[in-house]
């Protein structure tokens, strides 16, 4: 047993961990079990690449500390989401009041607003904040809602997908639509993710869907990076620029772990196809080692599940990065001018072309269509920094 | 307590004096100006005058009424429009002088160069719902 060499090794192994996106603390406990294992194991059968089987061993160590987290997690919320004392109802009756809050009969926001209310038991202040309304109109919306599912028998089942729809609505407010090119909308508002996170959990505890596990695998990828997204002024922090080592490395094992058991069951839905571009993003250990040649089939593939414009605007980043920007530019010039973030695409797009001119152009342009003010900020930035730009 | 309306303008009032696009400012120059508005609204509601801040995105519709059965006419966007609203802010304070002296601070604000943008800043006083007790 060399023990100057496993010191020698330690650095260099460790660093491979941080560099996974684990968190510092977390990767030390597990390169130091693997050293352990390594003195007890070494002896009898040394291996051929010391530096691989530590990096190996630490890894699969640090996996199993954040799935064991996660799973202690999951049994305090379980603990948490305890009913009152009282008669307790039954797990279908659960599922049946989700399918309630998600009537097609309901406006999107009346849904969202009677799901956080009746499922999740928020306060209708606590809601009319999340959704910076007057108190007196989300009690309004409310009764409203309530009064018009008021003769919708409890006994027949939903459907489920309505049901996806309105806790994907409540994850996005507080993080607002994603895209691939830099999460240039990427507004935090956590309570409300994670709130959408927590029902979808219990929505996966009481029913048996492949796409529910999607749906939950796919907010907890996003969720994974929220420290990352935003700079410390509250600026969007684009996801190639993200420092992935503040990526939340447990949550990223737990919705790959959802996420790989419901494909395995081979019904494919958009949630799982939307997780599993996430989790590609997840897995590479820096921006330039992403696998955009995966994530374009993923993307094809959720075009064939959706056909939505949305997600074809997304294709189109992800064919620039795994074909070339010239690749990613056709790709867009199929598309609908006027699809919100047309414009800001194909500025990233232009840029990595090369041509700062019409780069810049188009930044600006963009940020005057923006959604959101962290958003038209984030824009008006990009398109400073090209004009300001010192000449090399 | 009176509350006042701080309008600022996309178009429509005098030129400030540093009059560059934010567009043409550099990052950390556009980042400075963010990191002013942010600490300017807090320390609002630290003392307590701080009411609501609001950004409008510059294009609008104009609607109106088309008479009974109709859907509503509209028009526009207006890219000529001589006003065009930016954004407010709505604070409730003790004195007009209160109110002109914030929005003063508030055309202070970064722009480029790191210098003061000098924007103007239309002062509107909000016309109460109520008449007060003491007017008489």
């Amino acid at each position: 047993m060399d023990e100057a060499l496993l010191r020698s090794l330690t650095p260099g192994v460790l660093a491979v961990l941080v560099r996974r996106a684990a968190d510092f603390a977390a990767a030390e406990d597990a390169v130091q079990d693997a050293l352990v294992e390594a003195v007890r194991v070494w002896p009898a059968d040394p291996p051929r690449d010391a530096k691989g089987w530590l990096v190996t061993v630490a890894w699969r160590k640090f996996l199993d500390q954040a799935r064991s987290d996660a799973a202690r997690r999951r049994r305090e919320d379980r603990l948490d989401e305890e009913p009152a004392p009282g008669p307790a109802p039954a797990v279908d009756d659960t599922l049946q009041l989700y399918f309630l809050c998600a009537h097609p009969s309901l406006t999107p926001s009346s849904a969202v607003a009677l799901t956080l209310r009746a499922v999740g038991g928020l306060t209708t202040r606590q809601i009319a904040r999340a959704y910076l309304v007057p108190e007196a109109t989300m009690a309004q919306r409310i009764s409203r809602a309530k009064r018009t599912v008021a003769g919708v028998r409890f006994d027949r089942p939903g459907d489920v997908a309505t049901v996806l729809r309105v806790l994907y609505l409540v994850f996005n407010e507080g993080y607002s639509g994603d895209i691939d090119l830099g999460g240039i909308a990427e507004v935090p508002q956590y309570p409300l993710s994670a709130e959408a996170i927590r029902l979808t959990r219990q929505l996966a505890a009481a029913t048996d869907h492949p796409e529910v596990a999607g749906l939950l695998a796919l907010m907890l990828l996003h969720h994974a990076r929220r420290a990352a997204r935003t700079a410390p002024d509250g600026s969007l922090v684009p996801l190639a620029e993200q420092d992935r080592r503040r990526w939340d490395t447990a949550s990223i094992a737990e919705g790959v772990r959802i996420l790989q058991s419901a494909l395995a069951r081979d019904r494919l839905g958009e949630y799982q196809a939307q997780a599993a571009i996430a989790a590609l993003h997840a897995d590479a250990p820096t921006a330039e080692e992403t696998d955009w040649v995966q994530i374009v089939e993923w993307y094809d593939e959720l075009a064939r599940l959706t056909d939505s414009p949305v997600v074809r605007l997304n294709r189109a980043v992800a064919v620039g990065e795994a074909d070339g920007p010239r690749a990613g530019l056709a790709a867009l010039a199929a598309l609908d001018t006027s699809l919100p973030r047309y414009t800001a695409v194909a500025a990233y797009l232009h840029e990595r072309d090369g041509d700062l001119t019409t780069a810049a152009r188009l930044y600006s342009e963009a940020a005057q269509k923006a959604p959101n003010l962290a958003e038209h900020v984030h824009l008006t930035r990009q398109a400073a920094r090209l004009n300001t730009r010192r000449p090399h | 307590m009176a509350k006042y309306l701080l309008l600022k303008h996309y178009r429509g009032a005098p030129a400030s004096v540093n009059d560059v696009p934010m567009d043409q400012w550099t990052p950390e120059e556009i980042s400075a100006h963010v990191q002013y508005m942010n600490d300017f609204a807090a320390r609002l509601e630290k003392t307590g005058e701080f009411v609501d801040s609001q950004a409008l995105a510059p294009e609008g519709t104009f609607v109106r009424y088309d008479g009974e059965g109709r859907p509503p006419v509209t028009d526009g966007p207006f890219a000529e429009t001589k006003d065009l609203i930016a954004g407010w802010m709505v604070i409730d304070v003790d004195s007009y002088e209160r109110a002109v002296e914030l929005a003063g601070e508030l055309s202070a604000a970064p722009g480029a160069g790191g210098k003061p943008i000098h924007e103007w800043l239309e002062v509107r006083p909000f016309l109460a719902a109520h008449a007060s007790c003491i007017t008489e």
